[in-house]
């Protein structure tokens, strides 16, 4: 369920249950038929993964201290597409991902890594591996 | 309250009363009018009655915005229909356009199928031509190289480009590429560099409009709206007489005048978003069916020669 999105506008919040019912519904559904990589589907599995969700044009947590050898993935919970470039634009850059699509990434050495949406480059996020 | 924005006590070419009511409409339809570098403004409803005087121009040209073909969530599951009413719209006007401007966002997400299906609706355009620039949603994986293989053909650069029809100069401008983290929209050294000599051998007096996707102006850099050396690519420009700037991106019509240039930015034939800060982020507004069409829309913009006028008007589905 997308319950963030209820604050989104005004005009949201007047919105009747069944059409909210009815969106969310067409999320999951959308949700269902998205193609998501093999790598993501592993790190789901793997217990103490570290999820960054990408929601209402920000990362959240937006900063992050993990631990060498940690996966990371971001999940895409907007109607829009959003992507995962660290930026000096070479260490990761994930494809533009859709609604509920996910991008993963393992720090393996210690650092700060910052990163953005190249897309909607007001959007940051910072990583430190210890 | 006026209806013109009449009083410029601030000599930044902007009334705030008129600019509100200006922006209170913003959906409903709007007619600008600049003369002079003067804005006038009519709700569309008094030019549909006639109230207003003769619009007609040398030239008339349309502009249609943030298509989003691909998009399929609430409050709009069909934009390729929303897209076909906004054509029929057009195609339904007194006088057929000479041209239309698309400025950007064709597509939601930059796929071959989607970019199929924006070029297939908007060949039932009755226009002699239609004019491209990219929005971000079509540059997404592979730095424009699709978009610029099928829109962008013989353009400079990333897909600048400048044209002219009927003694006005009309000037393309990409700033969704290579953006930087934290950045705004950006057009770039080279392409600035472009436009300084795109323009210098023209007269004072040649009305300019240039179109690009992202704002040229500050309007809500919070979310993005603005870009990042827009104040260079307009430095070029103040010595003309009439400079018009369309843009897209903000799926809502917004007016505002700076010295001799007019600031215009059109609605989205896809979804609304919400008003500058009024809501979380500008993600898509989810608003109720019945209200969906009353906030999409069209840009139909009259070119009167010799009276560097530029009628502006946009209208709702």
């Amino acid at each position: 369920m997308r319950r963030t999105k209820i604050r989104q506008s005004r005009t949201a919040r007047i919105l009747g249950t069944a059409i909210f019912g009815a969106a969310a519904v067409l999320s999951l559904s959308l949700a269902s038929g998205t193609l998501r990589p093999l790598s993501v589907i592993a790190a789901q599995e793997k217990p103490g993964a570290i999820t960054v969700t990408i929601d209402n044009f920000s990362f959240a947590p937006m900063q992050l201290e993990i631990k060498a050898g940690t996966e990371v993935t971001w999940i895409n919970k907007d109607d829009v597409p959003h992507t995962v470039v660290s930026d000096d634009h070479k260490l990761f850059k994930s494809r533009a991902l859709d609604t509920d699509e996910k991008f993963s990434f393992t720090f393996k050495d210690p650092g700060t890594y910052e990163y953005f949406c190249s897309v909607h480059p007001k959007m940051t996020g910072k990583i430190v591996v210890k | 309250m006026s209806d013109y924005i009449e009083k410029n006590q601030d000599n930044d070419g902007v009334d705030r009363r008129g600019f509100l009511k200006c922006m209170a409409w913003a959906g409903t339809g709007t007619l600008c009018l600049v003369q002079g570098g003067v804005l006038k403004s009519f709700a569309l409803t008094d030019v549909l009655q006639k109230n207003v005087g003769n619009l007609k121009g040398d030239l008339s040209f349309v502009q249609i915005s943030d298509s989003h073909i691909g998009f399929s969530k609430p409050a709009n599951p069909d934009v390729t229909g929303t897209l076909r009413e906004a054509i029929a719209k057009v195609n339904a006007l007194p006088t057929p356009p000479s041209f239309v401007l698309h400025t950007g966002d064709l597509t939601h997400l930059s796929k071959p199928e989607e970019f199929d299906t924006l070029a297939e609706s908007l060949k039932s355009l009755k226009t002699e031509r239609i004019f491209y620039v990219p929005g971000e949603h079509d540059v997404l994986n592979d730095n424009g190289a699709m978009f610029h293989e099928r829109f962008g053909q013989g353009t400079q650069g990333d897909g600048w480009y400048s044209f002219d029809q009927k003694g006005a100069h009309f000037i393309g401008l990409v700033n969704v590429l290579n953006l930087k983290a934290g950045g705004l929209g950006n057009l770039g050294h080279e392409q600035l560099e472009w436009l300084e000599k795109d323009v210098a051998k023209l007269k004072g007096s040649t009305p300019i409009v240039v179109f690009a996707h992202i704002p040229l102006w500050s309007v809500y850099p919070q979310w993005g709206w603005g870009t990042d050396d827009s104040e260079q690519a307009l430095s070029y420009l103040k010595r003309f007489g009439s400079v018009t700037v369309l843009n897209g991106h903000i799926h809502q019509t917004m007016q505002k005048i700076e010295g001799n240039i007019t600031f215009h930015t059109a609605c989205s034939t896809a979804f609304p978003q919400p008003h500058p800060g009024e809501a979380d982020s500008p993600g898509p507004m989810k608003v109720p069916a019945e209200k969906l069409r009353g906030l999409l829309g069209i840009t139909d913009v009259n070119f009167v020669r010799g009276k560097h006028t530029l009628a502006i008007v946009d209208s709702t589905l």
